[in-house]
């Protein structure tokens, strides 16, 4: 049996990184910021990688849609367990619906039992593209994952919902997102970052694969959110509590 | 503890530390050795993240190192165009006249105003397109020595819980073999200190002294900003016995640096850098730069400061050391990314020479160093700094013009270093309390706010990395005597001193190191050791630091 699981990961600014609105307004300044990849993709990466440590999956592809530079997300894909990884390549911003037909594209090719990716990218927190891709295929989807079994041809899905945890059984091929709780992803240790420069990375133009890229959505404007006034040390819970009562007048 | 098992690699010459000196190592050894395998490794989550630096830069050594490095769109985009030199007191600016004569290093023709962390980053590019394996993300904890030579290095352990137990994402750290090690960690790095202890390569050389920089980059209204201007300045607001000063440079697209560097050599327990720099924004000469403008990065570093009498002995068997972790700064010019540069560039000739005949010691370098510009730059201005820790800053300032101007560098005497950064701390009770102003939030600023633009983020649930080699002297010696100067130093807020009861306790906030190395320096007994922490921690620096 062979069961491939295909990972979607995107190159996005740093978490670290104290992103800050251009000057103009416009996005936010990702020149010269360092990028990395989506927490939520590593977290899937993770996932398709002990999925076949397990000997539930056989393997594990990667692809990135993006800049020539998102080849480096795709090393530490392949750096923390991916066998192979495939470059999209664009210079443009594409939208989920985008990004969406272009993985149907591959998923057509590749034939994966699962696509298993992250359930939003932190830099537009869209939360959207593992919906459209399951849509566009006709495939079960099962989103938000915080646990992931594969068994008999169907996984069974363990999803955050608001207060507790929902299971679901879809059939494969399915679509899968990744939810923080779902692992602690490795670290892309040294001996293997060395060892992904030898494993295979596949590139593809984006504007060869027919697909309409067309951006549907106008950003109207960006700010930063309001400043945080400063907070206030105090010295008992009695004082908070007249503080609540008297200054925040809550209570 | 238990055995740790850790996987190999082998190269022909391993770089620690990704600054202009190993990257120029690296590209220098690529050119004229093609066939040796270079790996470098950086502690920085990427080239460039932890680079601090003014930063003025002489192009010369770049000039010989990358020629076409115009053609090659190299980010020296802003020629210096105007510049000043100020004393200050406290409401005025006293501009110094005719500086290119009475301060001969600080004259800025030719040189450009960058973004070391940029310069770097593309330096980065050029190495790897000349065949350097570049790994950034992993620290060099420790050297691997074998048969009383260094044999390469090994990695620091990631995943590793804050009590010392392996977490479950352990990874072991790798031992990375090299027939030649290059440390170029910048100034006081953690393995050039192992390889100066363990080789004694100090012997019969001056003590290292440092400075601490702090910095700040500004985003000003287009109107005001002029591209190219460069302002130092020295005075207000320390004394007349402390030095230090202010730079202020406008470049690239409407940014400014901005910062302070005070000589770790002060003395009065009381002061704070970060104060320091703080407060001379207020003065009329820098306020008005400001101006309409946000501030967007922050970060600090120290610098080496002990110059031509404090340098090393510079190879050792199976390695060398280079750029400020040797400590080839150019003190009065505040300028080490040139001499780090070339510095780097030697190095690789006497390793590849060393690669060559098979000789362990590459020990042609310090008679390569000696024949080059590097020296002789370094020999004549070793008697500025000096002068001004023995005469003050005014009477060091006419000493360096007349050593200058006069004897242009070959006075027939040298000054030395009197003492080692940790012995001139007075104790408490002689010091005087500095007041210093609260912040306003728009022009000054506290730490907490500060440390937040360097996007410095470290694994919450590693070993603390600032260990304290005796727990009971904190309290015996740093509390009763000097009254916690690390909680004032450290430009990052690591240290709190806190109250539990009637007993006093240090807090170390590690994760917010900015890796400046000045609690490594400045402790009065040596007390506290900076350790690499796990690769990738420590500060963000973005383009434009
Ligand atoms: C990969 C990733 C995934 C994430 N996923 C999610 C997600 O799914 N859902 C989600 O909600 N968030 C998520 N986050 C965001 C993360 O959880 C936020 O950092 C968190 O929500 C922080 O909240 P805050 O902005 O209030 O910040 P904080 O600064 O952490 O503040 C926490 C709160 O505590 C208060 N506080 C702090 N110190 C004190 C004190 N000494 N005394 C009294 N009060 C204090 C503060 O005033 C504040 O209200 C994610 C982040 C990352 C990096
Ligand atoms: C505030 C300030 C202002 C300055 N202004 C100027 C100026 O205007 N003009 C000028 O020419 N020079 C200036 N300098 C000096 C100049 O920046 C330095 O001399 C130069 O950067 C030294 O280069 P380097 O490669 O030796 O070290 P660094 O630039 O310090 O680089 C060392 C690198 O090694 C890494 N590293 C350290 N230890 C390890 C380890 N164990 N494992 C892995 N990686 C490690 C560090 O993260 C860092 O990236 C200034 C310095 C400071 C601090
Ligand atoms: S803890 Fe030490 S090295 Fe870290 S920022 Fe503070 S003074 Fe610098």
């Amino acid at each position: 049996m062979t069961m491939k699981v295909l990972v979607p990961v995107k190159r996005v600014v740093d978490y670290n990184v104290k992103v800050r609105v251009a000057a103009d307004g416009s996005g936010v300044e990702t020149q010269g910021v360092k990028m990395s990849m989506n927490p939520f993709d590593e977290i899937a990466i993770e996932e398709a990688v002990r999925l076949r440590e397990k000997g539930a999956a056989t393997e594990v592809v990667a692809v990135s849609i993006g800049v020539q530079a998102s080849q480096d997300t795709l090393r530490t894909a392949l750096a923390m367990g991916a066998d192979r990884a495939i470059l999209i390549r664009t210079n443009e911003t594409l939208e989920p619906l985008a990004v969406a037909g272009l993985l149907k594209i591959i998923v057509e090719r590749e034939a994966p039992g699962l696509v298993c990716m992250g359930k939003q990218a932190i830099d537009d927190d869209m939360n959207a593209t593992g919906q459209i891709l399951a849509a566009k295929l006709g495939w079960p989807q099962g989103t938000f994952a915080s646990a992931v079994t594969i068994a008999d041809g169907r996984a069974e899905i363990a999803r955050e919902i608001d207060g507790g945890t929902e299971v679901i059984s879809l059939a494969l091929p399915a679509v899968v997102t990744a939810d923080l709780r779902l692992n602690e992803p490795r670290y892309a240790s040294l001996p293997n970052i060395m060892k992904a420069r030898k494993k295979p990375l596949e590139t593809l133009d984006a504007a060869d694969l027919g697909v309409d890229l067309a951006p549907r959505l106008t950003i109207v404007s960006v700010a930063e959110p309001a400043e945080r006034k400063e907070g206030v040390k105090l010295n008992s819970a009695a004082e908070l509590v007249e503080k609540l009562k008297t200054e925040a007048k809550v209570i | 503890m238990t055995q740790i098992e850790r996987e190999e690699m082998e190269f022909d010459v391993v770089v620690v530390g990704g600054g202009p000196a190993g990257l120029a190592a690296a590209i220098r050894l690529r050119q004229i050795a093609p066939e040796t395998s270079v790996c470098l490794i950086e502690k920085g989550s990427e080239i460039g993240a932890h680079i601090v630096s003014g930063a003025v830069i002489e192009p010369r050594a770049l000039e010989e190192l990358l020629p076409d490095w115009r053609d090659r769109n190299a980010p020296l985009r802003t020629p210096v165009t105007e510049e000043h030199m100020l004393y200050l007191t406290p409401h005025r600016a006293i501009n110094i006249p005719a500086l290119d004569r009475v301060m001969p290093h600080m004259n800025n023709h030719g040189n450009f105003v960058v973004s070391l962390g940029e310069v770097c980053r593309w330096l980065g590019e050029q190495a790897e397109e000349a065949g350097v394996e570049i790994y950034p993300g992993f620290s060099g904890a420790e050297l691997l020595i074998e048969n009383n030579r260094v044999a390469g290095i090994i990695t620091g352990d990631m995943g590793i819980e804050r009590d010392g137990t392996q977490g479950g994402n352990f990874a072991p750290g790798m031992i990375l073999r090299a027939k030649q090690t290059i440390l170029t960690e910048g100034a006081r790095g953690s393995l050039s200190a192992h390889a100066m202890q363990r080789f004694g390569l100090r012997k019969g050389v001056e003590s290292q002294t440092y400075a601490l920089g702090i910095k700040e980059v500004w985003e000003i209204p287009k109107e005001n900003h002029r591209p190219g201007l460069v302002q130092h300045s020295f005075g207000w607001p320390l004394d007349d016995h402390t030095y230090g000063g202010a730079w202020l440079y406008h470049f690239g697209e409407n940014l400014v640096s901005y910062g302070f560097v005070t000589g770790l050599d002060y003395a009065n327990t009381y002061l704070s850098p970060f104060e320091e720099m703080q407060r001379t924004k207020l003065h009329p000469a820098f306020r008005k730069h400001f101006e309409g403008g946000k501030r967007i990065i922050y970060g600090a570093r120290a610098l080496s400061e002990g110059g031509f009498q404090s340098i090393p002995r510079l190879s050792f068997p199976g390695g060398v050391l280079a750029g400020d972790s040797a400590g080839f700064l150019n003190v009065p010019k505040i300028k080490g990314t040139h001499t780090a540069m070339k510095s780097g560039m030697l190095a690789a000739e006497a390793v590849a020479e060393a690669l060559t005949k098979d000789t362990t010691e590459a020990s042609t370098f310090t008679a390569l160093v000696k024949d080059s510009w590097l020296w002789s730059e370094l020999r004549d201005v070793r008697n500025i700094r000096p002068a001004f820790s023995k005469w003050g800053m005014k009477l060091g300032a006419l000493y360096s013009g007349i050593d200058s101007m006069i004897f242009r560098g070959r006075t027939p005497w040298t000054l030395h270093h009197p003492h080692a950064d940790n012995e001139t701390l007075k104790p408490a009770a002689l010091c005087k309390k500095i007041a210093y102003p609260k912040p306003d939030n728009k022009l000054t600023f506290d730490r907490v706010s500060s440390v937040f633009l360097s996007s410095t983020n470290h694994e919450e649930n590693q070993p603390v990395h600032l260990k304290l080699r005796n727990q009971s002297i904190w309290r015996t010696v740093n509390h009763d005597v000097f009254d916690s100067p690390e909680s004032r130093y450290c430009p990052a807020g690591v240290y709190e001193q806190e109250q539990d009861g009637t007993e006093w306790n240090l807090r170390i906030n590690a994760q917010n190191c900015v890796h400046c190395k000045t609690c490594d320096i400045k402790d009065p007994t040596q007390n506290i050791e900076w350790c690499t922490p796990e690769g990738g921690g420590g500060p963000n620096y973005p383009v434009g630091m």
